[in-house]
């Protein structure tokens, strides 16, 4: 399944790191979530045109692209928020089926917008989330890691950007998830706040958590990254770690490297 | 599956309880009972008695109700769009959002409605209205369920803000108003003909309509509608008549709302 999942579809640029680290690989614990052959059209627009998947545990996956990659499709379509026209999920071994949503208790998710009913309070977000899954033990450590304790009686409407993404990111963690996905999780963080999340996603990483990253900041994606999924036109051109995509292109930067990539697949 | 953790049942019931939290703080709710209560108050002073601010009131109720349920529905639906996508990224059925979401903007609207109308007509002692008075209220909150139905219709059937606004507002123009006229000139076109049967089916397909001839009704002024007002209280009149007219505002609630929880259901957010 890993090794499947994995491979680019025929019509990928450049292959797959070649199986010569197929044996290590299977010595890995089964991804946590997989996809094979996504489709996703938008009526003629085709924005997801076969993309396979696979996010391994204690790994994060960053996918990469220019805009309109179909990034933020291909996130919503795992998600179950956007129903794919063909394909096949699978989450912790199991397929998920079309209306499925109990395998989204396992999954934790920042959206990179942070809206929410705007006369509600951060600590009452955190309630109704409670709420919706009362078996279940939440971990509220982020918001205070965040420096959160304050702003949690004001209403949402009245707090800047970046605090409502950190009620985002706390949300996202806020069950102890498998997997936490990440849309562009530190725009509109300050330095500190980015610092206090990127310890949390290692430290969740040790513990097994699987965790799917979209950013534009290359930097963040050299630190955090483990495995690069590079979209282009709704299809995986690459994927694998950074350092098999540098050695592909002969580039030293991952940024270089993507640019290759996209100018080489024009 | 292996994951044992089923999605809660009564997850509707949390997603509600914000819904009016929301409302409530958003003061959108008060404000509308307090408009209601200052019409309901005014007309009180200002014109005779009991039956004529009834009768004031009925108009009011009958174009304002679904203009205000059908705008402010789809506006608050199209606000509530992040909130949706965070809601929907948890284990929450899609069935579960859309009765909590549903529910939590009609029982503060039709609330606002019953007290606004409701506690003018108990500080002015309309209490020989009571019977009245209950009636028009009933078909208001059951004009406030259809027109917030139609109202998730519009919104889940257009991506764009201003479309769904637009669509809306036509909806209402054509319901409320036009609906009107075009029955007025098929009466007058066809008036050679006996015309009782297509008015009270006409009548059926609009629920403004059939408010309006429900409360009618109730006030015995049937009569000045002639010979048609006559058919009418013969039809919708007997109990016959006024369970298939109630039976009708119902289908006029759970057939929008039908079509718009399918359509919420295969969505893409």
């Amino acid at each position: 399944m890993t090794t499947a999942a994995r491979s680019a579809p025929s019509t990928s640029t450049f292959p797959l790191p070649s199986k010569e680290d197929g044996g290590e690989r299977s010595a890995l614990p089964p991804p946590i979530l997989t996809a094979e052959g996504l489709v996703k059209r938008f009526g003629r627009r085709e924005v997801l045109r076969g993309v396979d998947l696979a996010l391994g545990r204690g790994r994060v996956t960053a996918v990469v692209g220019p805009n309109g990659s179909g990034k933020t499709t291909l996130v919503k379509a795992l998600l179950g928020l956007v129903h794919p026209d063909a394909g096949r999920i699978t989450f912790d071994g199991a397929e998920v089926r079309p209306g499925d949503v109990a395998y989204r208790a396992r999954v934790g998710y920042m959206p990179q917008a942070a809206r929410f009913p705007e006369n509600l309070t951060a600590r009452e977000v955190l309630a109704l989330l409670r709420a919706l899954r009362p078996a279940e033990a939440a971990d509220e450590t982020l918001a205070a890691a965040l420096g959160l304790a304050g702003e949690m009686d004001r209403p949402l409407r009245q707090l800047s950007g970046g605090t409502r993404q950190k009620v985002n990111a706390a949300v996202a963690f806020l069950f102890r998830p498998a997997l936490v996905v990440l849309d562009e999780p530190t725009a509109g963080l300050d330095p500190v706040a980015a610092g206090v999340l990127k310890d949390r996603i290692r430290a969740e990483q040790t513990r097994g958590t699987a965790f799917l990253l979209t950013s534009h900041l290359m930097g963040e994606i050299e630190e955090l990254a483990d495995d690069l999924v590079f979209l282009l036109d709704g299809r995986v051109r690459f994927a694998g770690p950074p350092a098999a995509l540098r050695a592909l292109t002969g580039e030293g930067r991952l940024e270089r490297a993507l640019a290759h990539l996209m100018t080489a697949a024009r | 599956m292996t994951v044992a953790v089923p999605a809660a049942p009564s997850a509707a019931v949390p997603v509600l309880r914000y819904a009016l939290r929301d409302a409530v703080r958003g003061r959108w709710a008060p404000l509308y009972a307090l408009f209601f209560g200052a019409v309901t108050d005014a007309l009180f002073r200002f014109s005779g008695g009991g039956e004529q601010v009834f009768l004031s009131l009925l108009n009011v109720v009958l174009l304002l109700v679904p203009l205000v349920s059908l705008v402010f529905g789809v506006a608050y639906l199209y606000g509530a769009r992040a909130f949706v996508e965070l809601m929907l990224a948890q284990p929450i059925r899609r069935r579960a959002l859309f009765a909590g979401l549903y529910g939590g903007l009609l029982a503060p609207l039709a609330l606002a409605l019953v007290l606004g109308v409701g506690l003018p007509f108990a500080w002015h002692g309309g209490a020989a209205l009571a019977g009245p008075l209950a009636r028009l209220l009933g078909a208001g909150v059951l004009l406030t369920a259809a027109f917030l139905a139609l109202a998730f219709l519009v919104a889940v059937r257009f991506e764009d803000r201003m479309k769904g606004l637009g669509a809306a507002l036509v909806l209402w123009l054509l319901l409320a108003v036009v609906y009107d006229g075009v029955v007025l000139m098929v009466a007058y076109a066809f008036a050679a003909y006996p015309l009782e049967r297509p008015m009270i089916a006409l009548a059926m397909l609009n629920p403004i309509s059939l408010a309006r001839v429900l409360l009618l009704l109730d006030l015995d002024v049937a009569a000045l509608l002639g010979y048609t007002g006559a058919a009418f209280e013969r039809f919708f009149g007997t109990a016959w008549g006024t369970g298939l007219t109630l039976g009708a505002l119902l289908g006029w609630v759970a057939a929008p709302l039908a079509l718009a929880l399918r359509r919420f259901h295969r969505k893409d957010f």
